[in-house]
C-alpha cells in the first residue's frame, strides 16, 4: 500500500522533471567526430584521389552495398571508374572506414539523407568524392607505400632503407 | 426551450471532455514520463484530437467476415449510450442538470451495469479467442468491483437521507462527505478505475497478453468509440466522485459553481491519468483478491459504523 503511494507520488515528481525529449529537427543534437553517418571519398594532401580502387571495402561491407570498378590513369595509378554506395542498404557499420589502407572511404557525422524515391538513395562516385581530407590530414598512401607513383622514389620514404639487390646476396 | 439547452449542454459538454482528454492524457502522460507528448500540430499540439479523429475516420471500418454483424456493430454504442445516459443526473450545478432524479445514485449503478455489455457482446460478437478471453475478465472485474461501488456509496446515501444527486451534494455545505466517509471515498474511487478498465484495472484489455482484449477485432472509429467510451467513463466518475464526496458545485462564493464543478472534476481527471503513468497491471487473481477479501469487508465495516454513528447522533 505505502510503496503504491510512493510509486504514485515518485511519478508525479517527474512531471517538475527536466524533459528528455530532444527537439530534433529544430535542435540539432551533437554529433560526435566519430559519429558513423554518410559515406565519402577523400583525396590526398595534394588533390588526388585517395581511393586506389583495392576493393577491400567492398569485400568487407557486410550487405555487399559498394560496387567499384578499377582503372589506371595515364601514370599507371589505380582509381576506381566508377564508384557507387547504396545507402538504402548500407547499414552504417563502418566496416568499409576500417578495412581502408588509404584512409579514402569515411563516414562523417551526418545522417540526414531522406528521399522520397529509393533510387535517389544510389550515390555515384561524384556525390561521394569531395575536395578535402576529411578526417585524416596529411596523410598519403604513397608516402608509405612500397610503388612508385610520382610522389616518392622506391626507398626514398622516412624511416625506409634503400631496396636491397637480392642476386648481391648470393655471393 | 431551457430544457433542450440543457440536454444539447449535457450531451456535448461530455463528448468534448472526452475528445480533448485524448490530448490531455498524452499530454500529461508525457510530463510524467519527461517527454513533451503531441507538440506539433497547432498551439501545444491541440489540434492533434481532430487529427486523430480525421485518421480515425478514414481508416478502413473492417467487420471481420466471422463476427456476429449486428452484435458486432452494436456494442460499442451501448457503451457510448449507457455513459451519456448517466450523465443526465449528475448535478453540473444546482440548476443545470436534465433530470433531477430522486433514483439518482440507482440509475448510475444501473446503467453501470448496462455497460459491461457493450463488452460482454463486443467480446462475444468479435468470435476471436482473445477477445472473448477479454469480455470474460472484464465482466468478472466490473461484477465484483460494481459490488463494492454500489456498497461505497450507502454510508453517502444515509448521510444525506437521499438518492437524489443534488441533494447529496446540497447535503454536503456543512462539509464535504469525504471526511467522515473518506473510506467509502477510496473504495469507490479504485472501484471506478476498475469499472472504466483503466490502468492499472485493465486487464480485459492487457495488451501484452490478450492483444488488445475485447476490442480486438474491432477498427476505424467502431474502435475509436470504445476510447470514446473509455475516457467519457472516466470523466463521468470523476464528476461522480466530486458530487459525492467532494461537494460537487459548492465551493467559495468568488467563482461561479459550475467552475468549481469543473475544476475538480479536472482534478480527479488528471489523478486518474497519473496512477496510470505509474502503476503496473496486478495479475487477475490479485484484482478478485482485493475486491473480495479486502475491499468488501471494509465497506461492509465502513456501512456498520457510520450507521451505528447516524444512530447514536440522533438518540441525542
Ligand atoms: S558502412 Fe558498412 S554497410 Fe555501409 S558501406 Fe561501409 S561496410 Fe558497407
Ligand atoms: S575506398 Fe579504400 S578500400 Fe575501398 S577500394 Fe578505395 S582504397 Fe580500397
Amino acid at each position: 500500500m505505502i510503496s503504491i503511494l510512493r510509486s504514485i507520488w515518485f511519478t508525479f515528481l517527474h512531471a517538475f522533471h527536466k524533459r528528455e525529449t530532444q527537439g530534433y529537427p529544430e535542435k540539432k543534437p551533437y554529433l560526435p567526430p566519430r559519429y558513423r553517418g554518410r559515406i565519402i571519398l577523400s583525396r590526398d594532401p595534394d588533390g588526388k584521389e585517395r581511393c586506389v580502387a583495392c576493393n577491400l571495402c567492398a569485400a568487407a561491407c557486410p550487405v555487399d552495398c559498394i560496387a567499384l570498378q578499377a582503372a589506371n590513369d595515364y601514370n599507371e595509378r589505380r582509381y576506381p571508374l566508377f564508384f557507387r554506395i547504396n545507402f538504402s542498404r548500407c547499414i552504417f557499420c563502418g566496416f568499409c572506414e576500417e578495412a581502408c589502407p588509404t584512409y579514402a572511404i569515411q563516414l562523417i557525422p551526418d545522417f540526414e539523407m531522406g528521399e522520397y524515391d529509393r533510387q535517389n538513395m544510389v550515390y555515384e562516385k561524384e556525390n561521394l568524392l569531395i575536395s578535402g581530407e576529411g578526417k585524416y590530414h596529411g596523410y598519403n598512401f604513397y608516402k608509405v607505400a612500397g610503388v612508385d607513383m610520382g610522389v616518392k622514389g622506391i626507398g626514398k620514404g622516412e624511416n625506409e632503407e634503400p631496396p636491397v639487390d637480392l642476386k648481391d646476396l648470393i655471393h | 426551450m431551457k430544457y433542450v439547452f440543457i440536454i444539447a449542454g449535457v450531451l456535448l459538454i461530455p463528448l468534448t471532455i472526452a475528445a480533448g482528454l485524448i490530448w490531455v492524457e498524452r499530454r500529461l502522460l508525457a510530463l510524467f514520463q519527461d517527454r513533451y507528448g503531441p507538440n506539433r500540430v497547432g498551439p501545444f499540439g491541440l489540434i492533434q484530437v481532430l487529427a486523430d479523429v480525421v485518421k480515425i475516420f478514414f481508416k478502413e471500418d473492417w467487420i471481420p467476415p466471422f463476427a456476429d454483424k449486428a452484435v458486432f456493430v452494436m456494442a460499442p454504442g451501448i457503451l457510448i449510450a449507457t455513459i451519456l445516459l448517466t450523465f443526465a443526473v449528475i448535478p453540473f450545478t444546482d440548476n443545470f442538470l436534465v433530470l433531477d432524479s430522486n433514483i439518482g445514485i440507482l440509475f448510475f449503478l444501473g446503467n453501470s451495469s448496462l455497460g459491461v455489455y457493450s463488452i460482454v457482446l463486443g467480446g462475444w460478437a468479435s468470435n476471436s479467442k482473445y477477445s472473448l478471453l477479454g469480455s470474460i475478465r472484464a465482466s468478472a472485474q466490473m461484477l465484483t468491483y460494481e459490488v463494492f461501488m454500489g456498497l461505497s456509496l450507502v454510508g453517502v446515501v444515509m448521510m444525506a437521507d437521499s438518492f437524489s444527486l443534488r441533494e447529496i451534494v446540497e447535503a454536503q455545505q456543512g462539509g464535504w462527505f469525504f471526511i467522515p466517509q473518506f473510506v467509502a471515498f477510496l473504495v469507490f474511487f479504485i472501484a471506478g478505475i476498475a469499472e472504466t478498465h483503466r490502468t492499472p484495472f485493465d486487464i480485459p484489455e492487457a495488451e501484452g497478453e490478450l492483444v488488445a482484449g475485447y476490442h480486438s477485432e474491432y477498427s476505424g472509429m467502431k474502435f475509436g468509440m470504445f476510447f470514446v467510451g473509455e475516457y467519457l467513463g472516466v470523466t463521468l466518475i470523476s464528476s461522480l466522485i466530486v458530487t459525492l464526496f467532494f461537494g460537487g458545485w459548492l465551493g467559495p462564493a468568488f467563482l461561479p459553481p459550475a467552475f468549481w464543478f469543473f475544476l475538480k472534476t479536472g482534478f480527479f481527471i488528471c489523478l486518474f491519468i497519473l496512477i496510470r503513468a505509474s502503476l503496473p497491471r496486478p495479475r487477475y487473481d490479485q484484482l478478485m483478491e482485493l475486491g473480495w477479501k479486502v475491499l468488501l469487508p471494509i465497506v461492509l465495516l465502513n456501512i456498520l459504523i457510520t450507521g451505528a454513528i447516524l444512530i447514536y447522533n440522533s438518540s441525542l
